[in-house]
């Protein structure tokens, strides 16, 4: 175990979110928040702080194995969040450490969900902090530190594939430092083109900005308490659209950028996806004829909430929790589904679905020739064995742990439907649930020790669980 | 630059992380899975399973964009299939390892008809090199420059010959030779010297010299400089076919044993010049009866590292002067430092430094006015090829006036045909080509070695 080269990593880390701390500082200066501002310039100092003492000693080795690159990924997401809770606490917006910290992982782990109460009387530069972590923690926090600093060879690809989602870390160009600067390339410039088409619709930059956040980290965390619904319909398509557009695979608009359009569409995971999507909206329009009569608001109700929910996102038009059980149990299904590989969306991601769709079907055909031998394939390509047999696992320790958690948050004594759907929705990063915690409820009302079950499952969705539990092993800390 | 590389065999990773650290995007291509997630995990570049010769796969290593092919799997075939489908399809250069005999003799056509960059045959350029230590016995390693006129020639200081107590400034008046100590290895650190340095016994000694003065140089040390008279080669394969060859063309004797009666019959038909003794190379008996106490060298070249070097280890107790053993895995070979086992040659290490050559040569066509560039003592010392070709601060002033960065040197000067081993009061001109060696990596421009 190397752990200076964690620290080293870690330091660097935080000192990328004091960095980043300076924007809803800047915020806070044009609203004129005496309060806000200064809660900011003491979080920064502390960040800056804490990222030297963690950088004051250089590592001598500086290659680290994939353990090191799971432990300072789960450290990572650990440690921006409590320091990214702290404005919460200063400001007197979130009183509680535990709610405050709730809320930054939210916020990073692109939940959306959140215990605030009232939205109105939070200041400007708190509400932009809180968009803004969904920003980052949407492509992530490494992938960022990756494409700012100095290329350490390949140990590097062990940080990459801790933190980005799905069964397998694509490249898109031979280095990895290349990679991530292409991957925040587009979503800069997905967020931009967003933030650009929603001041057209007449909302101003600070809305604009702080929803076109939300959307690009598929995160959900709204500036209104009706989320989006008080919204104008084109601002609603716009989000819906880039809610979307953000859940693809970003390989699709690599393979776009240079020209090779053919091969983008021939992504099987991408068409899946808006296969599924396509259905979702379908079967919620039939189902809810009658009680919206005009097709054209049916079709804008569906496609927002399966967009925001199976891309994980988690804004709201409409409080679905009141829809025909038709709809709601379509929606509760599409947040296990999740966006694809390879997004900034979270959940069991398409192309594990599809892996394991073609295991089960190989496996029945297997049934029938018990010697036939076949392989899982997608995009044409075999499936190793080890990807399929990853895949699998991943899919269990993720209902172990939905499980368990339901019972563990069961205590707090409410009724399932809200215990499971805000266990799915905290673990698929999605935001609202049904009942209680659904559009037009929020988590305040969880006590302490339910709030840190969601935090660990909301961590656990967004780093696809094994890093996260391999800090709970002693193997990890041992040196050798 | 772009690279893709077919085949992550020991020359294939080799390479990979070589070529990784001189900052190039690398893709690498093989069939065994295993294999790519091994390197992809170690290094950052990018992967492909699949079969190296297939448009579809090359494409997803976007070949039309590389600007060089290495093609260095296991089969000569598949390696210059590769190379045609890349280069018919791509714009790329391409390097191909081909090692078949048969092939070797029509490489001009195979390169012609395929336009195919550059071949290597590891076996080939493995023999060359030990051809030239064997006409040279002292040196353990050579490098020529400059079109063949400059050689680079390292040897063991094994006894101090009155240097330990002289600063070698002193040293080239003593012995009035033109030649110059550029780099010397003690232990693990290689220094470049400067006037006041003094030499140690057990340094290894990098020199520069034209081929003439070399041999006097070497002579006045009283190092064997002749050639060895005959050679004990044990092993029969590609290396010592070819290395047979170019030792019978400088009248040497060679005496190969083979233990395949196949095989020695093939080499008799061939080299009808050379002694070709069937039998074990490891039997005592036959070794003492092909008289092993009297032949000047002794080559080991069987498939197994362990018996080449044991062999090399009996040949030094039967008085054998001349050692050299075929080593084919170089993970741990400074342990092989350590060993007395006389000369030790890595066909896989000569192949990746061949290709590495081509690779440098090519970038620096980009601009730059470097005309080669060697990496020497385990890739830690450059020696770079500078053509002057305008003129700047470097030129018109005398050496001595010209202030350095530390741990560079510059060390021959060739104008014409003329070579000149510099002393302080030598000018470099337009025109002139000029070798520095240095510790730092990277020299782009003959004015980057001044010191600022």
């Amino acid at each position: 175990m190397n752990l200076s080269i964690v620290f080293y990593i870690l330091g660097k880390v935080v000192l990328c979110e004091g960095f980043l701390l300076a924007l809803p500082l800047i915020v806070s200066i044009i609203y004129k928040e005496p309060v806000t501002i200064s809660a900011f310039v003491i979080t920064i100092l502390i960040c800056v702080a804490v990222g030297l003492l963690c950088m004051v000693r250089k590592p001598k080795n500086r290659v680290f194995n994939i353990k090191e690159g799971f432990l300072v990924t789960a450290l990572s997401w650990i440690v921006i969040s409590i320091l990214g809770c702290i404005p919460f606490i200063l400001t007197g917006v979130l009183t509680s450490p535990v709610s405050a910290l709730f809320e930054t992982v939210s916020g990073f782990t692109t939940t959306g969900a959140s215990v605030i109460t009232d939205l109105d009387i939070v200041p400007k530069g708190i509400l932009f902090w809180r968009s803004l972590t969904h920003w980052i923690g949407g492509m992530g926090v490494l992938v960022f530190v990756l494409m700012l600093k100095a290329p350490s060879g390949g140990s590097d690809t062990n940080l990459m594939k801790a933190e980005s989602p799905g069964p397998q870390v694509e490249k898109l160009v031979p280095k990895l430092q290349v990679t991530a600067k292409i991957l925040y390339g587009i979503y800069f410039g997905l967020t931009i083109l967003e933030t650009v088409l929603l001041l057209l619709g007449k909302l101003p930059l600070f809305d604009a900005l702080t929803l076109s956040f939300g959307t690009a980290g598929t995160g959900g965390f709204g500036i209104r308490n009706d989320s989006i619904a008080s919204y104008s319909s084109y601002i609603q398509w716009v989000i819906g659209i880039f809610m979307v557009l953000y859940g693809i695979n970003f390989t699709f608009y690599f393979l776009l950028l240079i020209r090779k359009p053919k091969k983008a569409f021939s992504m099987e995971e991408v068409r899946a996806y808006l296969i599924i999507i396509a259905c979702a909206v379908l079967i919620i329009m039939f189902d809810m004829r009658d009680r919206i009569p005009v097709i054209w608001d049916n079709l804008r109700y569906a496609f927002f909430q399966v967009g925001a929910v199976i891309t994980t996102t988690g804004y709201a038009t409409a409080d679905f929790n009141n829809w025909n059980m038709v709809s709601r149990t379509v929606l509760v299904l599409l947040m296990f589904i999740g966006a694809c590989a390879g997004s900034t969306g979270g959940g069991i991601k398409v192309s594990r679905i599809l892996i394991i769709w073609r295991t089960v079907k190989k496996e029945i055909k297997q049934f029938i020739h018990p010697n036939r031998v076949g392989k899982v394939t997608l995009n044409d390509k075999t499936v190793a064995h080890e990807v399929v047999r990853s895949v699998n696992v991943f899919v269990m320790a993720y209902l172990f742990i939905l499980a368990l958690s339901v019972v563990l948050i069961s205590v707090d004594g409410y009724d399932f439907t809200t215990n499971f759907t805000a266990i799915v929705s905290a673990l698929n990063n999605i935001g609202p649930g049904l009942e209680l915690v659904g559009p037009a409820g929020n988590f305040a009302h969880f006590s302490a020790f339910s709030k840190i079950v969601l935090m660990f499952d909301m961590l656990a969705g967004r780093l696809e669980i094994f890093p996260l539990l391999v800090l709970f092993r002693r193997e990890t800390w041992r040196k050798f | 630059m772009n690279i893709i590389l077919v085949g992550c065999g020991k020359v294939g990773n080799a390479l990979v992380k070589i070529l990784y650290d001189e900052g190039h995007n690398i893709t690498v291509i093989d069939t065994n899975s295993n294999k790519i997630n091994q390197i992809t995990e170690e290094i950052d570049v990018m992967g492909i399973v699949g079969n190296g010769s297939s448009i579809s796969v090359l494409e997803e290593a976007d070949f039309e964009n590389a600007d060089v092919l290495i093609a260095v799997t296991g089969s000569d075939e598949l390696n210059l299939l590769c190379c045609m489908f890349a280069k018919k399809a791509g714009h790329c250069r391409c390097v191909a390892r081909v090692r078949n005999p048969i092939y070797s003799q029509e490489i001009e056509f195979i390169k012609q008809q395929l336009g195919i960059s550059t071949i290597i045959n590891p076996e080939l350029a493995t023999a060359r090199e030990l051809s030239r230590v064997l006409r040279f016995p002292s040196a353990s390693h050579i490098d020529t420059f400059a079109d063949g006129k400059v050689r680079l020639i390292k040897f063991e200081l094994k006894d101090a010959y009155g240097f330990d107590r002289m600063p070698l400034k002193d040293i080239s008046d003593k012995y009035g030779c033109d030649v110059l100590i550029c780099a010397v290895e003690r232990g693990h650190e290689v220094i470049i010297p400067d006037g006041n340095f003094v030499l140690n016994v057990n340094d290894i000694v990098t020199v520069i010299a034209t081929k003439e003065n070399a041999v006097e140089y070497f002579k006045k040390l009283h190092l064997q400089v002749a050639p060895v008279k005959n050679s004990l080669i044990v092993g029969g394969g590609a290396i010592a076919y070819y290395l047979a060859k170019d030792l019978l063309q400088h009248n040497i004797n060679v005496k190969i044993i083979e233990r395949d009666m196949e095989r020695c019959e093939y080499l008799a038909e061939l080299l009808p010049d050379a002694t070709i003794i069937h039998g074990d190379g490891t039997d005592r008996q036959l070794l003492t009866t092909e008289g092993i106490e009297d032949a000047e060298s002794l080559v080991a070249l069987t498939d197994l590292d362990e018996e080449n070097m044991m062999l090399s280890m009996y040949a030094k107790k039967q008085g054998v002067n001349t050692r050299i053993s075929k080593i084919n895995r170089f993970e741990f070979d400074e342990l092989l430092d350590e060993l007395d086992i006389g000369k030790v040659v890595f066909p896989k290490h000569l192949t990746c430094d061949f290709i590495l050559q081509y690779i440098r040569a090519l970038q620096n066509e980009k601009g730059s006015n470097v005309k080669t560039l060697y990496q020497i003592l385990d890739n830690r010392v450059e020696v770079v090829e500078f053509s002057v070709a305008e003129e700047s601060e470097v030129t018109d002033i005398p050496l001595s006036e010209l202030q350095l960065k530390p741990n560079q040197l510059i060390c021959c000067i060739t104008r014409g045909d003329q070579v000149i081993i510099p002393r302080g009061k030598n000018m470099i001109k337009v025109g002139d080509t000029v070798i520095v060696v240095s510790l730092n990596h990277g020299l782009n421009d003959l004015n980057d070695i001044v010191a600022d």
